[in-house]
Parts: C-alpha cells; structure tokens; sequence
C-alpha cells in the first residue's frame, strides 16, 4: 500500500503537479494569451482532432481484425496476429521514416494517391495515417481477450431464438463488447494524443496545418520559452484528462449492464 | 408435431458422430438420447435443431423437410447445458428477446410482450427475478430463465442439451421432477441429451440409448431397463456384473468351470454373460451357478454390498439384502435370478 502510493507518486503524481507549478509562473493574462494564439489553438486541434479521427476509424478496423483473428481460422493467421503487435514494438522514429518513405510523393503509396490527386506525407493526412498505425493494437489486444471469451453458444442461442445475424451483432454481441471497446478507443486515442516520434516525420511539420501540440511544446522549450511550454503542456494533460475520465464513467456504465460472471 | 429422422450421417473429419441413424418421435413425446460422451447425441440434437448439418440423410417435421430450413425459421427452442444467457441484459429482457426480435409485421406490442414475459416467468416461478443479472442467479434458476426464454417464442419442438449437467446433484433432482411436470403442463414435443441414465429413467416417456454414432435401442425405461437390447445398453444402464463366458456345446463356461445355466439358443462361442447386482441370489454353498468367497462387505444405503472372489477367477461385487448375514471369508453360493448372455 505505502509502496503503490509512494512509487505511484513519485512516477506520475509529481511530475504533474511540477507541471502545473511551473504554469504558475504565469500570469493568468499571459496564459490566455499563449494559449488563444492562432499557432497553439491549431496545434491542439490538429492533436485531438486527428487524435480522435484515427482512434474511431481504429475502433472499426481492429474490431473487424479481432474478428477475423478470433473467428475464423486461416493459414497464417498466427503471423498476422504477432504483427499486430508491430507498432507495439517498432521504435516510433523508424515507423515514422518507414510511413514517410512509403507515402511520400515518389513511395510505393504515395505515387499512386498522387496520381489521384491526394497527398498523404507532408500533409495532416500524413499524420492521421500515422495515427492509425500506432493505434491499432489498442484496440485490437484489448477485444481479443473478451471475444474470445465470448461464448459461441449466445450466437446459437439468438439465431434459435429467431434473431437474424445483423440483429445478433447489434443486441447480443456488440453490448458485450461494448466496455473493451471502449477501453480500446481511449487507449488508442490517448496514444495518438501523445504521439510524437512517427508523426513529425510524415507531418510536414507546418505551423498552424500540420504542426501537433507535442511538437509546438518542443519548439517552444527549444526557444527557451519554458512557460508557453508548459502552458500547452497544461491544456493537453486536462483535456485527456476530461477525456479518459469520460470513457471510464462510460465504461462503468457499460459494465454495470454486464456484471462479472 | 413428430419429428422423423432417417439414415442420419454425420462426420467430423474421420471421426463419425452419427453412423446412419434413424428416430421416430411422436406428438408430445418427451424423449431422452442417453449415451456416453462421444456417442453422438448431441449431435443429433443439434443437427434437429439446425445448428449443425448433416452430411447425409433426413430430417422433417410433420413430414416437412427440416433440414431447407435454418435454426432460425424452424421455431425450435434449445437449452443449452452452460445456459448461453446474454449477460447484458436482465432476466426479463433475455426472455423477452425471442420476441422483440421479431420480423416487425408479426411482432406484438410491448404491453403483449410484457405480459407475455410474466406469464413465463410465473411458469417457471421466477417472476420475483425479472430485473435481475443472469450473474446473480444460481445455476438452478439460470436454467430455468433459459427454458422460459425457449419457450417464449412458443417453440414446436424443445430440445435441451444435458439441461441438468452443469448443476449439483440436489438442483438436478428438483429440477428432473419439475422438468416432467411442466412438460405435462405444456406438452410440446421434447428431447433431451442426458449421459445420466437416473434422469433418463426417470424423466423420460421413451429412452433412446446411443454409443459410437448409432442407436442401440429405443425403448420405455422399463423396456432399456429389464430387457437391454445389446450388450452395451446392459452395461451402461443400470451396474451390472460382466463375466466372460464361453458357449459350446450347450454348456456355458466361465473358464473351465461349468455354470448349471440353460444355453438355449445361445450362439456357440466367446459371450459375455450380464447380471444386475442384485439379481444375484446368496445361497450355502454348493447351491448356486457360482460359488465364491466373501472378501469384504460393506453397507451401502438399503443394501449391502459384497465383494466376491469366484473360484472361476473373476472378483464381482454383488448388492444383498441388509438382513442377509455375509461375513468376509464366508464361502457362498450363488445363483442368477436373471440373466442375458450376448455373443462377445
């Protein structure tokens, strides 16, 4: 108990609240000012935006993989399990070059989209693309377990009871999943928040377009302005504070509605 | 509505559940597939139910293909053994399900529905549990909640898969009895899977005893009971002492040892002769078919139980009567009441 409450303090509790001391330093004047400047406020938007963007179409997508993965049997189903993990795994510079050179103009990718007229790398596209890479796990590791879990047998039971397949997915199957889901969006999304590494390479990096708030924060430390620094900081910490507050009351309520075994 | 199955076959890679199976059952028949595990019964079930198909052969309602349909248009109610409630939503709600899904034309309105929900609920006298969480019932009343939501669709034939297999021995016996009187209250036509010959016998009109994919014998409990059909439905209903025999020449021998039992119409050869413990009758020896010597006794219930060691090698333990004085060591006589020889 005291080791959980010291250890806990020391690697989060005050680093926070150093955090919030050293906003302090400010006047609330020149707070708001830093903070309603055209440069921060699209920084955050582009952040949380995209942020929340790459973690819905994330939610979609590793539901659908955590299906395939836990329903259906298939030669290599193993190998693509383990590389669900990858941007686990992958130091988050090398994915960022590897999704760079991929979609960049003369990439693999990137020549095709051009020809289509869309550009990916150097453009907020880039960085929701390099969302979606890092997220996908999260949601993935944390459905498998419950699917898997899932008993078969309630699919049986709904489609004896006259339940059509789409009406078992949406009654039966979904409510159950609802509070990993949920679990996974957040994880997925805080990640994206926090993302540094793979985004700025793909991102261009254009102030107000495709500049992200970690980003803004470093060249504003690089700049000595240490208080604009951690006033962004400080706006960042309380939204995904907000947000992974939100998600824990929902997923209480989730849960309530399905009581452990 | 009868159910006729013919020439059933199903396989599993070279496994096969069902070897060329074949049932007749009647209008409000409640039936009972006893069988070991592996012996297919579940899978005929399931096949009946449309959750899984054959690879060949029948199936049909009222002399209606089955097998055209799926689970969902045959208007089948099934029991599953681990009860397969939706944890997410309360009791009322999970008997409610089969009709708020519903094709919207024939669906009822939801005062019909609720009303309809506590009429079941009262049936299997769990109205007081309506709001609650599948989580917080006993396995007893969870399965009773999934045969209220079964029934709820008012289902044609209602099918239950080991029902009881999952619960203690005491909430299996209750809800054996009560299983047999709600099936007298609602007479729809039902089977179901059971490996425990007790609940067989004792909740069944007829019992169809399988093994290996095929059926041994159908027959009313008494018929399994008193005059199995083949060796295994002697061996598995009801305990029965085994010994193997040898026939020839109008002698039935176990090892070299005469036994003063007829051999009429026996075929000559390796058999096995089968007796129920307690058709053997304790006599002095000297008297009986076999002769033995006690190796121990104990008390068992209404009987006492003795193992035996007969002079033809085998060792058997036979129920006596409490009254009977049986003491290890004693050297006894004894004698067949009943008994079926089959050819090995």
């Amino acid at each position: 108990m005291g080791l959980t409450l010291s250890w806990l303090s020391i690697i989060i509790l005050i680093p926070l609240a150093g955090l919030f001391l050293k906003s302090f330093e400010l006047s609330p004047e020149q707070f708001w000012n830093i903070l309603s400047s055209r440069r921060t406020l699209n920084a955050l938007r582009v952040s949380f935006g995209l942020a929340f963007a790459a973690a819905c179409v994330n939610l979609v997508m590793g539901s659908i993989i955590v299906w395939a993965l836990v329903r259906y049997r298939f030669p290599g189903r193993r190998i693509f399990d383990a590389i669900v993990d990858v941007p686990f795994a992958l130091p988050t510079a090398v994915a960022g070059v590897a999704l760079t050179a991929l979609f960049a103009e003369k990439g693999w990718l990137g020549a095709p989209l051009a020809a289509l007229g869309i550009k990916v790398a150097f453009t907020p596209v880039g960085i929701f693309v390099a969302m979606i890479f890092i997220g996908i796990p999260f949601v993935v590791r944390t459905v498998q377990p419950v699917l898997q879990d899932l008993d078969p047998e309630i699919e049986e039971a709904a489609g004896s009871l006259g339940a059509s397949r789409w009406q078992t997915i949406i009654r039966v199957i979904l409510p159950s999943l609802a509070p990993a889901l949920l679990t996974g969006l957040a994880l997925a999304f805080a990640r994206a928040v926090g993302e540094y590494g793979s985004v700025i390479f793909i991102a261009g990096n254009l102030p107000n377009v495709s500049e992200i708030a970690p980003l803004l924060i470093v060249i504003r430390l690089s700049e000595f302005r240490y208080a604009d620094a951690t006033a962004i900081a400080v706006v960042m910490l309380v939204v995904s504070f907000v947000v992974i507050f939100a998600v824990n009351r929902l997923q209480r309520w989730a849960q309530s509605r399905i009581p452990a075994r | 509505m009868t159910i006729e199955v013919r020439n059933l076959v199903k396989k599993f890679g070279s496994f096969a559940a069902l070897d060329g199976v074949d049932l007749k059952v009647d209008n409000g028949e409640l039936l009972a597939l006893l069988g070991p595990s592996g012996s297919g019964k579940t899978t005929l079930l399931r096949i009946i139910a449309g959750l899984d198909w054959p690879d060949s052969g029948e199936v049909s309602f009222n002399g209606e293909d089955a097998l055209a349909q799926g689970a969902r248009e045959r208007h089948v109610g099934f029991v599953f053994q681990h009860y397969a409630l939706f944890r997410h939503m309360t009791v009322f709600e999970n008997v409610a399900f089969g009709l708020r899904v519903q094709p919207r034309a024939v669906r009822k309105d939801e005062a019909t529905i609720r009303a309809r929900v506590k009429e079941l609920l009262d049936l299997v006298q769990l109205d007081w549990l309506a709001d609650r969480y599948p989580s917080q019932l006993s396995g007893g009343q969870r399965q009773r909640i999934a045969l209220a939501r079964a029934l709820a669709i008012e289902p044609r034939i209602l099918l239950l898969d080991e029902p009881f297999g999952a619960l203690d021995a005491k909430v299996r016996k209750e809800l054996r009895r009560w299983l047999r009187s709600l099936h007298h209250e609602i007479n729809v036509t039902s089977i179901f899977v059971t490996h425990d010959q007790e609940e067989a016998l004792e909740v069944a009109n007829r019992v169809v005893v399988m093994d290996k994919g095929r059926i041994e014998q159908i027959g009313s409990p008494d018929d399994v009971y008193e005059t199995p059909a083949t060796a295994f439905v002697h061996g598995f209903i009801g305990e029965s002492i085994e010994l193997p025999v040898q026939v020839d020449g109008g002698v039935i021998r176990l090892g070299d040892r005469p036994l003063q039992l007829t051999a009429e119409g026996l075929v000559p050869g390796a058999s096995k002769l089968f007796v129920r413990r307690h058709d053997m009758l304790v006599g002095p020896p000297g008297t009986g078919a076999f002769e033995g010597a006690v190796q121990h006794v104990r008390n068992f219930g209404p009987v006492q139980r003795a193992e035996v060691a007969l002079s033809g090698g085998e060792t058997i333990e036979i129920d006596a009567p409490r009254d009977k004085e049986l003491r290890a060591g004693d050297t006894i006589g004894l004698n067949p009441r009943r008994y079926r020889i089959f050819a090995a």
